[in-house]
């Protein structure tokens, strides 16, 4: 059983952070992958999630848009706990519905793009909006084929996936998540699955968005790029987040020997 | 020894020789031995009389032959259809992580596949000795199970549930196949479970699902011949009437037969038509024969014109 969580009565004070854990707990098993994360992510912000493999970033990534439902602690996104809605002072579980429409506010990018390979390009950007948000499907094919140019994609409009590069494919992914006009992107190591000389590519989108405005949670082992674009960087290690500060500080002048280690390691 | 090293230029071979092909003796020998134990063959059949073809030609258009044909056809379309049907239904409810739904699912296929399919057709076929009034437990509301369980409903129930066991198992196999990866982004996109699985997921499984289910299509054709066993008047039972009473058995037997091959024939351009359109997306293509037959054609007419 899923413990429930209480309520803060910190949370209906001062301006919501957009995404806000604390003491997130997740197991698998017997497997503690999530041993209490404290975390919050302001309107507009972008934080990067570094960490070695096993670390548990992408658990907590998919715990944020209720991928994958927490054992403890509690978890907002906006004004809402994730998976239950309030009503006075009970918390009502959400039903599968309702859990679909929440996702709508929040957009993922996966390691391996998982484009939707029997659409074209445009199918898979216009799907969600037309059959979840049930906009006019006019309406969605201009917004779409609007961030398709902006991602520079515009001519593979009528391509089908699997004929793109990786790196086209993720662009795709991240306009395809955007289309959704989303208030907060995930993105789970977008670069990790592409040939080098196509990272630049995908970075140079995110880092577009970022300067747009668009608050970020990004899993990545791009260190420069967290440097660069990233407001703050929390550093996963066992499950726990061990240093969390601006992006600079972190990279540059980490304060746990871990972080440390880590760093030398994937430089 | 210098010259032995350099690299060919393949322009400048090209021009310098004539490219003379390999043989393939061998591939052409089997070929001629495979074309005389063919005529030795068809000269075999056709001359000997026994075979009936004149009798087979006189028949094979006969009108009770036909609509024979046309209720295999029926048989085959609609137990196909039922089968399939509620093999997604098996399918989605084996992969369920409820495990009453999931063991209903098991039960089902277990048992439908457990038991050969002509004691199911005489099992509903003969239904009404089981339950000789058929209630909904409303009072007054009962039906004669002897004149509700026609034949015919007989054969679809028992040709359709039949399948449906080993169609489900093809469906399990072809949800299996897509990544999970496609859920995944189906619902970080904020799609139902329903609408995933229609949207994305069984899209993509029909992949694999198709290719199996043309052959348990060919296999329903020919499986709709049981039911000759219960009456039904399909393609083989209609034979069997005409040679019942004229003794000439084989030759409407091959009529049978050939009807069988033919609808087979056309089942099979069906399948790969259908297998491409499922394919779409996918890389590299191969031509169809018609698109492979047009671009000869167009070969031949340029090179003639030049
Ligand atoms: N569905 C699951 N069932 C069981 N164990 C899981 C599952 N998903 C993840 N794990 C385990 O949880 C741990 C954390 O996984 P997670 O994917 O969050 O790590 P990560 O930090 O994203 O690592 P990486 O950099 O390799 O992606 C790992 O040990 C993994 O094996
Ligand atoms: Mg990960």
């Amino acid at each position: 059983m899923t413990a429930v969580p209480t309520l803060s009565p910190a949370a209906s004070t001062t301006t919501r952070p957009m995404v806000r854990a604390e003491q997130v707990r997740k197991s698998y098993g017997p497997l503690e992958v999530l041993q209490g994360i404290d975390l919050e992510i302001a309107t507009g912000e972008v934080v990067c999630l570094i960490g070695p493999s096993g670390s548990g970033k992408s658990t907590f990534l998919r715990c944020v848009n209720h991928l994958e439902t927490i054992d403890a602690g509690r978890l907002w996104v906006g004004d809402e706990i994730v998976g239950y809605r309030q009503r006075g002072t009970k918390l009502h579980e959400l039903s599968d519905r309702e859990v679909c429409r929440r996702r709508t506010d929040i957009g993922m990018v996966f390691q391996h793009f998982n484009l939707f390979p029997h659409m074209t390009v445009l199918q898979n950007l216009m799907l969600a909006p037309v059959t979840v948000l049930k906009e006019d499907k006019e309406v969605v094919r201009a917004r779409a084929l609007a961030l398709l140019e902006r991602v520079g994609l515009a001519a593979k409009a009528d391509a089908y996936p699997r004929s793109l590069s990786g790196g086209q494919q993720q662009r795709v992914a991240i306009a395809r998540a955007l289309t959704m006009q989303p208030k907060l992107m995930l993105f789970d190591e977008p670069t990790s699955a592409l040939d080098p000389e196509l990272v630049g590519d995908v970075l140079a989108v995110m880092k577009d968005l970022a300067q747009s405005g668009m608050t970020m949670l990004v899993v990545t082992h791009e260190i420069g790029f967290a440097r660069d674009v990233a407001d703050r960087v929390a550093f996963f290690d066992g499950g726990r987040i061990v240093e969390c500060g601006p992006a600079a500080q972190v990279v540059t002048d980490p304060r746990h020997e871990r972080t440390r280690e880590f760093l030398a390691a994937v430089r | 020894m210098s010259t032995l090293a350099e690299p060919l230029d393949v322009a400048d071979v090209a021009t310098q020789f004539t490219v003379v092909r390999r043989r393939h003796t061998g591939r052409w020998l089997a070929a001629v031995v495979v074309a005389v134990l063919g005529v030795v063959v068809a000269q075999n059949v056709l001359s000997n009389s026994r075979f009936g073809w004149d009798v087979v030609g006189q028949y094979i258009s006969d009108a009770s032959i036909i609509r024979g044909l046309g209720t295999t056809l029926f048989l085959t379309v609609v137990c196909m259809a039922i089968g399939t049907a509620l093999a997604v239904l098996l399918a989605v409810m084996r992969l369920s992580s409820n495990p009453v739904v999931n063991g209903a699912a098991f039960v089902y296929v277990s048992f439908f596949r457990g038991t050969p399919v002509l004691v199911q057709l005489l099992f509903w076929f003969n239904l009404a000795a089981l339950y000789p009034v058929i209630s909904f437990g409303i009072p007054g509301v009962h039906l004669d199970a002897n004149t509700l369980i026609t034949p015919m409903l007989a054969a679809i129930m028992g040709l359709a549930l039949n399948e449906a066991a080993y169609m489900s198992e093809i469906v399990r196999a072809g949800i299996l196949s897509v990544e999970w990866g496609q859920s995944d982004a189906a619902s970080a996109l904020g799609l139902t479970k329903g609408q995933t699985m229609r949207r994305i997921v069984l899209p993509q499984a029909m992949r694999v699902i198709v290719p199996p289910t043309g052959n348990e299509t060919i296999g329903m054709l020919k499986t709709t011949a049981l039911v000759s066993v219960i009456a039904v008047p399909e393609l083989l039972f209609s034979s069997q009437v005409i040679y019942a009473r004229n003794y000439e058995t084989i030759p409407l037997l091959i009529v049978a037969s050939l009807w069988y091959l033919a609808v087979t024939a056309v089942l099979g351009v069906g399948q790969y038509y259908i297998e491409r359109h499922f394919a779409r997306g996918n890389r590299n293509l191969p031509p169809t024969p018609i698109q492979r037959l047009r671009t000869f054609a167009r070969a031949i007419t340029t090179r003639s014109t030049r």
